[in-house]
């Protein structure tokens, strides 16, 4: 077990590497220079060329990776373009903010799509199986942006139970907390739980046609212990995997929610670097990204293996 | 009897308690705003949003009102010298910024110098103008000009005029916690969050301010800044899209507030900006861009993309300043479109593109002005570009046309010099007139209101036949308040003023 985490940390140094040059090169070929849009309606050459010196951005651009990564290799991500705040200090205050909604609107995900998936599943075929599938398919067709704003007009506007938008951080007032990240996590859970459901339908109606359920139900099991017990851990495997992969999802999502909600989290935060061409920013939350991929996938082989020993011998 | 006593006299002691809770509760005005502002440091902030916080932040030198004429702020009396060349700023006694440091000519001979000096400073061109600053007592300064420069006390008006209390500036760090002498003082920011700011207790003019606390919420999304005031999470907000405006009116609890406004939005014609000069017609003749102004209809524009809630345009200055032009607003004209380009050797419909911002708004504007134009003998294409990118090919010329916002000055030098003079640093088009010049650079020179107004009429005339720049409409920064809040006056320059806003539970 042990070896395997180390070879696919060494292995991630290369990734990383390559993660980081394709995002510095990608950002350079985007149009607009990120001085004029600094300056704004600022545009007097001088001060133009002033900050430009002042951040090295008239450099050559391999004077500028060198000059990112050395620093970066001694934990200085540089400070904002906009607003000079260290971008790793940026990322550290945005980072939790995101995770909270993450394993929130996972949470809800799971409960939501796990059971139904599962209940389609046993009942294939039913009303039941065929109603699943269309609020399945409408979950996935809904614009978060949009279902979003429809909770802000019902829950916020109308009935006044929830706040619109803003964030509380729970070691301010967990309960506030709980009620700012509620329909974010609703609107983002429900997407990811209608997804959910399709897979974990698909997975367990393979492992319910597999010759070990038939032995089961033939020694006469009880029809919810063969369901929860046998079918589930192996149909486990594949939805595992779906959830480390729903990350990517859950992000791009998370980016829509934080805009509608107006959550000062880490996709607010990449959506408002990328406008604003703040390299700095950008960079540092392309390596945490990919360093989050990267641990997100370890951590679903190994609990793949847990799950299902004979993966161990893979 | 014991215990009913007893039990009247906890009661009494629970309700003296809320009662005093709510007697000592505090006051608190949320205000939601279009955009996170940048850095709070007055030399170099860039943001419109950010003015909205140093205005309750930092005082300034001088200030307006709401008829754009200047009143005194940090400076009680202000005079010029026979040559217009040396400002003498008379100073109020008694201020302290908030860390208790006290305010006086040094302080601003300090805030002048680092505007000119620091690196990066957003603020040089404003006040460049300037040569040096002479303390002459504790409560006297003078500004030195290189060159007369009609238009100087209007930028103290803004972040040019901001004080920051030298010693805490001195240590750097003014971006992240700004000290000044306004009647609210920094308590804290959590980027793209929340700034909050605290009642400063020792100001020298407490009375018109009556909140504890001013926290100022970035909410970008239009439809979600209005949902949170109706919701009842914000006290007031900044810039309500036109087409909300009927909810706003529609509901009892909220009321709208649409100041005169100052800035303008506009169609640029790039004349010679460019590596390769541009050729096409639009370029080259003026006959051509004229006959693309009278193609637009600018009051159906206003009515079917604003509501009517806008202002038509067909020069800079707002008709709510001394210096606006009394020019009527061209009604469309196909004929007189079509003519001048026939007049002008174009065979029609003549192909150009149009550098649209890409927002909602702006491509509604651009999708009516291509329609008008596709009669007008006009074949535009739209190129939806993002705000960043725009800049950069603004910036560099490449474009044929271009539509271009500007937020407005309280002086018509803010509104046109940059835009308009051969070597602006906002004339994307590259028009050049000499004439134009130097009636601009005149305008600049002379502080006689009457005087200045003239030549201004002169430029606009000239801009009706060169045509550099069609101005389309006037743009209000809409406020929504809840009618919780008493006492808000909206101002020309659209910033929030505190003084004698208040806030009933």
């Amino acid at each position: 077990m042990l070896e395997i985490i180390c070879k696919r940390l060494i292995l991630a140094i290369p990734t990383l590497l390559l993660v980081t040059v394709m995002a510095f090169c990608l950002q350079k070929l985007l149009p607009g220079d990120p001085v004029l849009a600094m300056a704004g309606e600022e545009r007097d050459p001088q001060v133009i060329q002033a900050l430009r010196t002042k951040y090295h951005l008239d450099d050559p651009l391999p004077v500028q990776y060198y000059r990112w990564l050395t620093s970066a290799v001694r934990g200085d991500l540089g400070s904002s373009l906009r607003n000079q705040e260290p971008v790793l200090s940026l990322i550290a205050s945005k980072l939790p903010v995101t995770l909270e909604l993450s394993v929130l609107s996972l949470l809800i995900a799971m409960i939501i799509g796990i059971s139904t998936g599962i209940l389609a599943a046993v009942r294939k075929g039913s009303w039941l199986d065929h109603g699943m599938n269309a609020l399945s398919l409408t979950g996935i067709s809904i614009p978060h942006f949009w279902l979003g704003m429809l909770m802000i007009l019902l829950f916020a506007v109308k009935l006044r139970w929830l706040p619109a938008s803003g964030y509380v951080p729970p070691s301010v007032d967990l309960a506030q907390n709980l009620r700012t990240l509620l329909m974010p996590s609703l609107v983002l859970g429900s997407g990811l739980g209608a997804i959910l459901m399709r897979h974990t339908r698909g997975a367990m109606l393979g492992v319910l046609r597999a010759d070990y359920i038939r032995t089961a139900k033939a020694k006469g099991l009880l029809p919810l212990r063969i369901v929860l017990k046998h079918a589930l851990r192996n149909a486990l495997v594949p939805i595992i995997t779906l959830c480390t992969l729903l990350f990517g999802e859950i992000l791009g999502g998370a980016v829509l929610a934080e805009q509608v909600f107006t959550i000062p989290g880490f996709g607010k935060l990449i959506v408002d670097a990328v406008f604003n061409r703040d390299y700095a920013v950008v960079q540092g939350v392309v390596i945490v990204v990919a360093v989050g991929f990267i641990l997100l996938n370890l951590l679903a082989d190994l609990l793949n293996i847990v799950i299902n020993p004979r993966m161990r011998r893979a | 009897m014991k215990i009913c006593a007893r039990f009247f006299l906890g009661l009494s002691g629970l309700i003296l308690l809320g009662a005093s809770g709510i007697a000592q509760a505090e006051t608190m005005l949320r205000v939601g705003l279009s955009s996170d502002p940048d850095q709070l440091d007055p030399a170099t902030s860039r943001s419109y949003t950010g003015r909205f916080v140093f205005n309750a932040l930092c005082d300034r030198l001088v200030d307006i009102d709401a008829h754009l004429d200047i009143v005194p702020g940090l400076a009680t009396q202000w005079s010029w010298s026979a040559d217009n060349k040396a400002l003498t700023l008379r100073l109020r006694q008694g201020v302290v910024f908030h860390d208790g440091e006290k305010f006086d000519a040094a302080a601003v001979k300090y805030n002048i110098e680092r505007d000119l000096t620091l690196p990066g400073s957003t603020r040089k061109s404003e006040i460049s103008s300037v040569s040096s600053v002479e303390v002459v007592d504790p409560y006297t300064v003078v500004l030195h000009l290189k060159n007369p420069d009609a238009a100087l006390l209007s930028q103290l008006t803004d972040r040019a005029g901001a004080m920051l209390a030298p010693g805490a500036t001195a240590k750097g760090n003014v971006a992240a916690h700004p000290v000044c002498s306004g009647p609210y003082q920094f308590d804290s920011r959590v980027q793209q969050d929340r700034i909050v700011l605290t009642k400063f207790n020792q100001y020298w003019n407490p009375k018109p301010y009556h909140f504890d606390r001013v926290v100022f919420l970035p909410v970008p999304d239009a439809s979600v800044r209005l949902a949170n005031l109706r919701a009842g999470d914000l006290d007031l907000i900044d810039w309500v899209s036109a087409s909300d405006v009927g909810t706003v009116t529609s509901d009892s609890h909220l009321t709208l507030a649409k100041p005169t406004p100052l800035g303008y939005m506009s169609v640029v014609f790039n004349i010679g900006n460019g590596q390769n000069k541009p050729t096409s017609p639009l370029a080259a003749d003026a006959r051509v861009r004229q006959a693309f102004s009278w193609g637009i209809d600018r009051q159906a524009l206003n009515q079917v993309v604003f509501a009517g809630q806008y202002t038509p345009a067909n020069q800079p200055f707002t008709d709510a300043s001394p210096y606006h032009v009394p020019l009527p607003i061209p009604s469309r004209d196909v004929a007189k479109a079509k003519a001048l380009l026939a007049s002008a050797g174009v065979t029609s419909p003549l192909h150009v593109t149009m550098v649209v911002p890409n927002e909602p708004v702006a491509q509604q504007v651009a999708q009516v002005i291509q329609s008008m134009e596709a009669e007008a003998g006009f074949d535009v294409s739209l190129q939806m570009t993002e705000h960043a990118t725009l800049l950069s090919r603004l910036s560099s010329g490449d474009f044929q046309l271009a539509l271009s916002s500007w937020s407005g000055r309280p002086d018509p030098d803010g509104d046109i010099y940059s835009f308009i003079s051969s070597h602006g640093a906002l004339n994307d088009g590259r028009y050049s007139n000499e004439q134009v010049d130097k009636w601009l650079l005149a305008a600049r020179q002379i502080n006689n209101q009457d005087q200045r107004k003239a030549l201004y009429t002169n430029v606009v005339r000239q801009l009706q036949i060169d045509m550099p720049v069609a101005y389309l409409y006037f743009e209000p920064r809409i406020f929504a308040i809840s009618a919780k809040v008493k006492g808000f006056v909206p101002y020309p320059d659209a910033l929030l003023r505190l003084a004698d806003v208040t806030l009933s539970q």
